[in-house]
């Protein structure tokens, strides 16, 4: 296991004064993860806010090789460059780094190809339910309730369950975690540098602008989901879905989800299920749904 | 790799400081108590921009690129960092 002090004195490969805004969750998510891959990577971006991140050139914030893609082709893109690497006998880890919009809509046709020719690509998506780079639209992964550009009244459908997709796709690791706990993200990539074949993993990222909270309440966040059920820390390893962190101990039945309105109350692209009027019929919907998850996933599961 | 490879190639090399000395962005700037501090090295890890380094196993903010979220003084376990008004 990794401890923060081990975290804290590794090498950055992001740099500082970069162009993310105050309290950006890839911040923490992309520090992470590359002090876990680390200098031996070459990161495939499509169109989403770490292309922002990076800066114009001629310099660039990030200091492994990087390579910007169009939005539907990151997984593609990294499974030619997975390829080229094979042939050439190269010892690099080919990471595709992308938002839930490049990931659960338009560049799910191209996962689901790498991930059936089981392509040596890492595919990390940094899931911040929506697409914040063009100006808060709504995407697949928005959740139910949830207010954007175009769901003015809220969303009228649940998130799509990418984790889920990609599990069916039988791939070698599938993994889930929170930009709430760096240490599990790094203890995850870790696993998923080790493996071969298509690897996905999914970082809820609480972005601040676009689910309108405060800027230092980005890691508070990251962990309330946890800890409401409203996102789940899983692993799928080998064949066998497990459950790490907070989620482990409600599966153990050592703790229980708290209310996810602890959760919805701290956002503001929520607040019209609270203020003029309560609508309590969205709220027991998103209840409901978190339950019924989570029963789900406990039936797949080996604790 | 050639030596005059950014003649015929428009690649970017890494750089800090990117966007400036991002740390204008600033409105709120977090302030270290190191009498309260434990060393826990939390603060490290979950800034997001990076700018808090280690310095003699103790924490350090950069100023000159600190955006001033108040990540650090949101998780702080003993409330050693508060948030002072600069402008």
């Amino acid at each position: 296991m990794v401890t923060v002090k081990d975290l804290a004195k590794m090498e950055d490969l992001l740099l500082k004064g970069n162009a993310a805004c105050a309290g950006c969750p890839i911040g923490v998510a992309l520090r992470t993860t590359l002090k876990a891959l680390g200098r031996k990577t070459i990161m495939f971006v499509p169109a989403c806010c770490t292309s922002v991140v990076q800066g114009i050139g001629p310099g660039a914030a990030i200091s492994v090789p990087l390579f910007n893609t169009a939005f539907e082709t990151a997984a593609s893109v990294a499974s030619g460059a997975a390829a080229a690497a094979e042939i050439l006998g190269k010892d690099v880890t080919i990471l595709a780094w992308a938002g839930d919009g490049g990931t659960y809509d338009i560049g799910l046709q191209a996962i689901s190809g790498a991930a059936e020719r089981g392509d040596n690509v890492l595919y990390i998506c940094y899931n911040n339910q929506m697409y914040s780079n063009t100006g808060i639209q709504r995407s697949g992964a928005t959740p139910l309730g949830a207010w954007t550009t175009t769901t003015w009244t809220g969303k009228t459908e649940h998130m799509k369950d990418m984790g889920m997709i990609l599990i069916a796709h039988r791939v070698p690791y599938v993994a889930a975690t929170s930009v709430g706990y760096p240490d599990d993200i790094y203890e995850k990539v870790k696993k998923a540098k080790e493996k071969k074949g298509f690897r996905y993993i999914d970082i809820l990222a609480p972005c601040p602008p676009g689910w309108r909270f405060p800027s230092d309440m980005t890691i508070r966040l990251g962990r309330l989901a946890i800890e409401t059920g409203f996102w789940l820390l899983y692993e799928y390893e080998d064949g066998e879905l497990r459950f790490n962190g907070y989620t482990k101990l409600v599966a153990e039945g050592k703790r229980e989800f708290k209310p996810v309105e602890e959760f919805l109350r701290l956002q503001d692209r929520f607040r019209h299920l609270f203020e003029p009027k309560r609508r309590d019929d969205i709220l027991e919907e998103i209840q409901r749904w978190i339950k019924e998850r989570f029963e789900w996933y406990l039936s797949l599961a080996k604790i | 790799m050639p030596e005059d490879v950014n003649k015929y190639l428009p690649l970017s090399k890494p750089k800090i400081g990117i966007s400036g000395k991002t740390g204008s962005w600033r409105i709120f700037a977090p302030e270290i108590n190191y009498e309260k501090c434990v060393k826990c090295h939390i603060c490290v890890v979950v800034c997001p921009e990076a700018s808090i380094l280690l310095e003699d196993d103790r924490p350090k903010i950069d100023y000159d690129y600190c955006k001033g979220c108040g990540v650090c003084a949101r998780e702080c376990p003993v409330g050693a960092i508060t948030m002072r008004r600069e402008r």
